[in-house]
């Protein structure tokens, strides 16, 4: 589940007032802002930045810079969601690397806040990048500390520099010291110093921390933050702000169902970006932190966001007038077919795009099952084919398609597939674009290609055609109001998949206030 | 400088005068940052008000006076005594969970010691056989307290097994405490939650199990909620361990967690040396809030 899940569903219920209401009044903007102050605080973002985010969010709401493009409510989703990407840092955060090796990473923070087990997936990870990093033990306080990295650096298959025992023996300024002397000698490119985590903050641990910082000048200095967090994390951050200036910060035990509000609370104080995300026991557990994708998570609306910026982007609207206009006057060719699948595919892979669909949990199976060289094959076929043959099908007989089959590297039979499919969709389509289905000129491409997806979901388990179907289907996301077949087409009953609330909430998501 | 919840209520209440619509607010304020959490914030705030609004004028004394008693009649429905009794004969099972880094290993070290400086004997019994170097983290507590340790046969022992071996181990010397380690572990990590379920069925067949403590780090926020409730439900925790207390002096998550868990708070950890650990008294707790 996501991360954020649990503040998701508040600021869901949240915003579903003000998504059945046409327009915002004042009262509208302030109900929803004490919502969304609640929601962050019971996920621990700090009360300052609550208060912050939720003065901006209404002066915003309620100023009248209004997007045409959408409706009212979406319009809030999209400033919460601008304003969360904000906080988190907006574009994600690389490592910095030395000029000339060795890069030193030095490891901050609380105790039991991770810093060992992350040390462990840190060298794991850079060596999978190709690095030879060396882990070195500075944690000469907690007992056992050294014992526990000697044992993760085995794990991660990585060098230990630990030349004291620990257990409040040593001093860690010059195991530090020494051991970036050590990295240059035996050419490690990148250290990982390990530090004393305490408990609270006390000057003690902030005069240590910054001794081994002076003493080794490292080019990265991680603070390693819980989760779990509540309202401390404001003064642990700023603490280690003022004491030893980190460069990143590093999110750990974020596969737990803690809401993350540490995230917001950090980045929006320290102004510091989040670098990694922590999520599990396992050595591999560490992801890249992705504001943007957080943010959305946050909203609940799965990465609708990018979903609705995505489409905007990619499907010009004049395209799709023509697009509508042809399917009205029948002359929707094999290569109008070609042209949707390729717009479609722009907005990235299809098990992404699925999997980026709110309820999209439920049909994690049927997602993966998703076949993405099918839309390369059903290409392939088309490509295969003379322009005259695209533009007109019937052009297409038994030595054509044998040409086509050959030079696509399919088999006659997908040809004749792709086309009868191609026929009866095309002419649905024309049914259906008589009969006014709503919503057409609204959502571009869309229409035209989701009637074809439903007539080859009759034929389950065929190979081509199929993907544009889905794309289709995916992209349109129920342009039409009526969803009257298969919403997912993924070859299983879907309608079922999703719950009536969330067919409306995608709708209304989609559909393109004004239009 | 920390913040702290007893400095912004002394600030808050500094000099006694009449209270102003803004002192409600700063009230409020300082509730949601000790990480009262929304909920618990909203009814003290309330219960004040239904005192309050019956006495004016009204100043910055009475307000103070008034939210002490409403955190001490919070505070008061729950009983913190640690049990520590057990049929005659046997040992007193102490088993101690938690998510990671929380403090377990540690609170179990101020236990022992806590317990074996009045005189009992105290066996622990490490059966985090998960993260590494556990086991000797734990001995090296064991020792600082002198406790007896019984330690896994060999690497990823099953945990129940060790806890089995521990609570036979006591039977058979004689020891009157055990307290078992158990690695630490998410909520939401389903099978490692079975696994608690697992260790504690073991022991019972051998000696009933007096009290399954959750340590929380009380830096903790409201996830902490979260945590407890997982694991009252799979490891039928009887009693909190408050860790890391000092570190923040966050008291709200006091109230927040025993109110929406219905556990009692029964021993809170205040430093890092051995003898840092104490129970629980409610309204020694509040007067140190407010004085």
């Amino acid at each position: 589940m996501a991360v954020f899940g649990t503040l998701s569903e508040k600021l869901t219920s949240a915003l579903s007032n003000l998504r059945t209401k046409g327009k915002l009044s004042a009262a509208d903007v302030d109900g929803t802002v004490r919502e969304i102050r609640r929601a962050l605080l019971d996920a621990d973002v700090s009360l300052d930045v609550v208060k912050s985010f939720t003065g901006k969010i209404r002066d915003r709401a309620l100023s009248d810079a209004v997007n045409k493009a959408l409706n009212p409510a979406q319009q809030v989703v999209q400033i919460v969601n601008e304003e969360l990407v904000e906080i988190l840092g907006g574009t994600q955060s690389q490592l910095t690397f030395a000029k000339t090796p060795p890069t030193v990473i030095m490891l901050a923070g609380l105790q039991g806040s991770g810093k060992t087990t992350f040390a462990g997936k840190l060298a794991r990870y850079l060596k999978s990048q190709g690095h030879t990093p060396v882990l070195v033990a500075c944690d000469l306080q907690r007992p056992n500390a050294v014992t526990q990295l000697t044992v993760v650096a085995e794990q991660a298959g990585v060098q230990i520099f630990a030349p004291e025992p620990g257990n409040g023996k040593g001093n860690p300024v010059s195991v530090a010291k020494d051991g970036v002397k050590y990295a240059k000698q035996k050419m490690y490119d990148t250290v990982i110093i390990d530090t004393a985590g305490r408990l609270g903050v006390d000057e003690d641990l902030m005069r240590e921390a910054r001794a081994v910082r002076d003493a080794t000048n490292p080019d990265e200095v991680l603070f390693v933050l819980d989760a779990m967090i509540g309202q401390d994390a404001v003064l642990t951050a700023k603490a280690f702000q003022d004491g030893v200036d980190f460069t990143g910060v590093v999110l750990t035990k974020l596969d737990g169902d803690a809401r993350g509000g540490a995230a917001l609370s950090v980045s929006g104080l320290t102004d510091r970006p989040i670098v990694f995300a922590s999520t599990g026991e396992s050595l591999d557990a560490l992801e890249p932190f992705y504001p943007d994708r957080m943010a959305s998570r946050i909203l609940d609306l799965g990465d609708i966001l990018t979903l609705i910026e995505q489409a905007q982007k990619n499907f010009d609207e004049e395209d799709a007038n023509k697009v509508a206009e042809k399917i009205q006057s029948n002359s929707f060719t094999l290569q109008d077919f070609l042209e949707q699948l390729q717009q479609v595919r722009k907005m990235g892979s299809m098990k992404g795009l699925l999997g980026m669909m709110p309820g999209a949990g439920k049909m994690r199976e049927q997602i993966d099952n998703f076949d993405e060289k099918e839309i390369d094959r059903t290409e392939a076929i088309i490509r295969s084919m003379t322009p005259a043959e695209r533009e007109t099908p019937r052009l297409l007989n038994g030595s054509r398609r044998l040409r086509i089959a050959k030079g696509s590297g399919m088999t006659v039979t997908d040809v004749n597939q792709l086309v009868i499919r191609f026929e009866s969709a095309a002419k649905m389509m024309k049914t259906v674009a008589k009969g006014g289905t709503p919503n057409i000129p609204g959502m571009g491409p869309v229409p035209g290609v989701r009637p074809k997806g439903k007539a080859i979901t009759a034929k389950k388990g065929s190979r081509s055609g199929n993907p544009a179907k889905r794309a289709a289907e995916n992209a349109a996301i129920h342009s039409a109001s009526s969803p009257t077949g298969n919403s997912f087409g993924l070859g299983s009953e879907p309608t079922s998949e999703l719950g009536d609330k969330d067919h409306e909430t995608l709708r209304r998501l989609l559909e393109r206030g004004g239009l | 400088m920390a913040w702290s919840l007893s400095k912004a209520f002394r600030g808050l209440f500094a000099g006694a005068r009449e209270v102003e619509p803004q002192d409600w607010e700063n009230l409020e304020d300082t509730l949601l940052r000790a990480d009262f959490g929304p909920r618990v914030t909203d009814e003290v705030i309330e219960a004040v008000h239904a005192i309050a609004d019956g006495s004016k004028p009204l100043d910055t004394d009475d307000l103070r006076r008034i939210l002490g008693e409403v955190l001490e009649e919070r505070l008061a429905s729950f009983d913190p005594t640690l049990s520590l009794t057990s049929e005659s004969g046997k040992p007193a099972v102490v088993l101690v969970v938690g998510v990671n880094g929380v403090g377990k290993t540690t609170t179990i070290g101020k236990l022992a010691k806590f317990i074996a400086t009045r005189g009992k004997r105290v066996l622990v019994g490490a059966a985090d056989t998960f993260r590494a170097a556990a086991v000797d983290q734990l001995a090296t507590w064991a020792e600082r307290a002198g406790a007896d340790i019984v330690k896994p046969q060999q690497d990823g022992q099953d945990p129940a097994s060790v806890a089995f071996q521990t609570v036979e181990r006591a039977v058979a010397s004689g020891h009157e405490i055990v307290i078992i380690d158990t690695a630490g572990r998410l909520h939401t990590k389903s099978g490692l939650m079975d696994e608690l379920a697992k260790i504690k069925r073991v022991v019972q067949k051998s000696v009933p199990i007096s009290e399954v403590l959750l340590v929380l780090d009380a830096t903790t926020g409201q996830n902490g909620l979260n945590q407890a409730e997982a694991f009252l439900e799979q490891a039928g925790v009887t009693g909190l361990v408050l860790t890391k207390l000092d570190g923040s002096a966050r008291g709200g998550f006091v109230f927040a967690v025993q109110e929406l868990t219905g556990i009692p708070v029964k021993l809170v950890g205040q430093g890092e040396g051995i003898d840092d650990l104490t129970g629980f008294t409610p309204h020694v707790f509040v007067r140190q809030l407010l004085d």
